[in-house]
């Protein structure tokens, strides 16, 4: 299949679709992040977790629209206004889901999994009601769009730059949250032996919520910044839920490093095998591929030794 | 779980024969034919339903992907009706007669091999079972042998379920694309579209129906649905006393894929086309919860769960479209939360200490004991 290429033009197709992997990888990996967090730590499957992404992506049109009508001046920075008060909305709408519902299912994962479909349809079908069923696109700022050209061939898109950087900063906050904060310490702490944990005094319920607000409030942020690279519907987060569950999976779900690499290796050979297959064989191999690899290695690509 | 008493037996047999003559009596005698095909369709549903009991309510086996099977034991079906409904005569326009018709808009010219034995009647009907089952297996081997279970069971499903769907969607050309194989229209040459037809094929979904609930009844009480109670709630002490607990696992996800099978073959015949929609991440977890508004414990709940929920969505569609999605996220909630045991739980619970007050005691403690997790593995 190579035989009618030259190999300048292999090669500027590997950068190109390349890149293009890479923009999908960031956003595997801000989708994966926010739900390793709450399946990786916490073992909830939440199946909602898409409609929290697409909640974010919802709070990033409607204020990208009020910049548009309100304040056109400062239309430049409302991306980034956008993507904070996506990660509050998300996350608030995550700890009231914990309170309301999770909080009770901790000890029947299968029931939680259910559970959190049903919310994953009603939250669906209330976008359904307020944004209407047509998928809305974000009118990013000026300086957001266009591509630098680096050879003849090749293009960079900025607003897929600006998607990685993004998601390189997430990506860093959240280790440094998970792995050098007191609050970060508490979850794992939780997270290895609930009991323990409690009787040195932490509140477990407490970080509970808060853990499960920042998974929702990182799809939130996974939710702002889709929308610079893909239009929004009230169905879309549930595309991307099965695709995620396995990034973090594979990744061998407690460890947020594996959660990066597998989303890495997921997303760079879908889009490089796009290319030369039609999109949807592209993505059954894939999905193939890493449910093959789940059943001969179930623990995923990085295992976290606990005692048990 | 509620002990095996002769009791707990005599109320199971009860509950079958009421159920069988609700199937084959009630709703014939009130509904007309077009409602009835609608309630032939439904209990196409019921034998995925039944198969959850199985999977789920006994070995604590999740699965999001029965949808899998029910559309290969639908697709199994369709393309022996597809076969027939396309001979050289009746494709005469097409530019290669004699293949169905959308694999000619697909530029396909000579039938796939892996359409060809659909040609017999006799290798569709074992196919429809077997098909599913194999699969099954597959899955099951891979899965069980190496101890993943719980919800990586459940993700796992589910994605096999979004890779059928995609691969279903992707070949337009062998698999009908999204419009699924359509136009079927006789069996060994009875016309399958007329009432009369449809009558016969809700009372042949209607036995074979009852049969599987009598031979999932016969599994449960048999030592093999007492192992799978008991690894259900202590694996590791089953595995420790010398039993094999994948091989329960195995044989107990391929007897529910069959039994989909057999659900998906009866769904074209009576509703006359298979699609990608009915194989999908949606309906399978619907089919899920079909089982769980049915009691995830109770055969014979499970027929009601699924005519119940299945009933509420065509009448809530018809009237409010837009409610329906509410409704339904509602019931996923409702049933987790307030009733984990379903209208069976409901029944065991407020309507049987009605008929017997000594019974009260020993109901209440098997509905407690039943909202305790399925013990899930490490």
């Amino acid at each position: 299949m190579f035989a009618d290429y030259t190999w300048s033009e292999l090669g500027s197709i590997f950068a190109m679709q390349g890149f293009a992997g890479l923009v999908l990888f960031s956003v595997f990996v801000l989708m994966a992040l926010g739900l390793a967090i709450i399946f990786g730590q916490m073992g909830v499957i939440n199946m909602a977790h898409g409609e929290f992404m697409i909640l974010g992506a919802y709070v990033t049109y409607m204020c990208s629209n009020f910049f548009q009508s309100a304040a056109p001046a400062l239309m430049p920075i409302s991306f980034f206004v956008a993507m904070v008060l996506a990660f509050f909305a998300s996350g608030a709408l995550g700890m009231l889901v914990e309170m309301g519902l999770i909080r009770f299912l901790y000890k029947r994962p299968l029931d939680t999994l259910l559970a959190t479909w049903g919310l994953s349809l009603i939250l669906q079908q209330t976008y359904r009601t307020i944004f209407g069923a047509r998928e809305v696109g974000v009118t990013l700022p000026d300086w957001m769009m266009g591509s630098l050209p680096l050879t003849d061939l090749v293009e960079i898109p900025i607003n897929g730059l600006i998607v990685m950087a993004i998601t390189l900063s997430i990506t860093v906050a959240v280790a440094i949250v998970m792995f050098r904060s007191r609050f970060g310490a508490q979850v794992r702490a939780v997270v290895q032996n609930r009991q323990m944990a409690g009787a040195v005094g932490i509140d477990t319920e407490k970080v509970d919520r808060f853990t499960f607000g920042l998974g929702c409030g990182i799809a939130g942020v996974a939710g702002s910044a889709f929308t610079m690279i893909g239009s929004t519907g009230p169905s879309s987060g549930q595309l991307y839920i099965v695709d995620t569950f396995l990034v973090v999976v594979f990744g061998g779900a407690t460890s947020l490093i594996g959660t990066v690499a597998s989303a890495f290796t997921i997303s760079q050979a879908q889009s490089t095998m796009e290319f030369f297959l039609s999109g949807s064989m592209a993505k059954v191999l894939t999905l193939l591929t890493v449910v093959g690899i789940l059943m001969l290695r179930p623990q995923g690509l990085f295992v976290l030794k606990v005692r048990r | 779980m509620t002990p095996m008493l002769t009791s707990a037996r005599k109320t199971e047999l009860i509950g079958f024969v009421i159920v069988a003559a609700v199937i084959l009596l009630l709703l014939p005698a009130v509904t007309d034919a077009f409602r009835l095909n609608l309630v032939g369709k439904y209990l196409t549903y019921a034998f995925v339903a039944v198969g959850l009991v199985l999977c789920w309510g006994s070995a604590g086996i999740l699965s999001l992907g029965q949808g899998i099977f029910f559309g290969l034991g639908g697709y199994c079906m369709a393309m022996f009706l597809k076969l027939e409904a396309s001979t050289p005569e009746a494709t005469s326009i097409q530019s290669t007669p004699g293949i169905p018709d959308f694999m000619d808009w697909n530029q396909i010219t000579a039938l796939p091999w892996f359409w060809e034995p659909f040609h017999s009647f006799g290798f569709t009907l074992v196919a429809v079972v077997v098909v599913p089952a194999i699969l099954a297996f597959i899955i099951g081997f891979a899965m069980f042998t190496r101890r993943v279970g719980g919800v990586y069971f459940a993700i796992i499903t589910q994605a096999i379920a979004a890779i059928l769907t995609i691969l279903i969607i992707g070949q337009q050309g062998y698999t009908g694309g999204v419009n699924g194989i359509t136009d079927l229209r006789t069996l060994l040459g009875w016309d399958i579209r007329t009432d009369s037809a449809k009558t016969i094929l809700y009372f042949v979904n209607a036995f074979l129906l009852l049969a599987v609930i009598a031979l999932s009844m016969a599994v449960r009480s048999s030592k093999l649905g007492r192992i799978l109670v008991a690894l259900r709630d202590k694996e590791d002490r089953v595995r420790f006393s010398g039993y094999d607990v994948a091989a329960f696992k195995i044989f107990v996800f391929c007897f529910a894929a069959a039994i989909s099978g057999i659900g998906g073959a009866m769904f074209t015949l009576q509703v006359g086309f298979m699609s990608p929609s009915f194989v999908g991440i949606v309906p399978s977890i619907e089919m899920v919860i079909f089982c769980a508004v049915g009691g995830r414990h109770s055969l014979i709940g499970a027929v009601y769960g699924t005519l119940l929920v299945n009933w509420a969505k065509t009448s809530f569609s018809e009237s409010f479209p837009e409610l329906w999605l509410f409704a339904m996220g509602a019931l996923f909630i409702a049933v987790v939360m307030a009733f984990p045991n379903g209208l069976a739980g409901l029944y065991t619970s407020h309507v049987q200490p009605l008929f017997k007050r000594f019974g009260r005691k020993s109901a209440g403690r098997s509905a407690a004991s039943g909202t305790e997790t399925p013990a899930i593995a490490e």
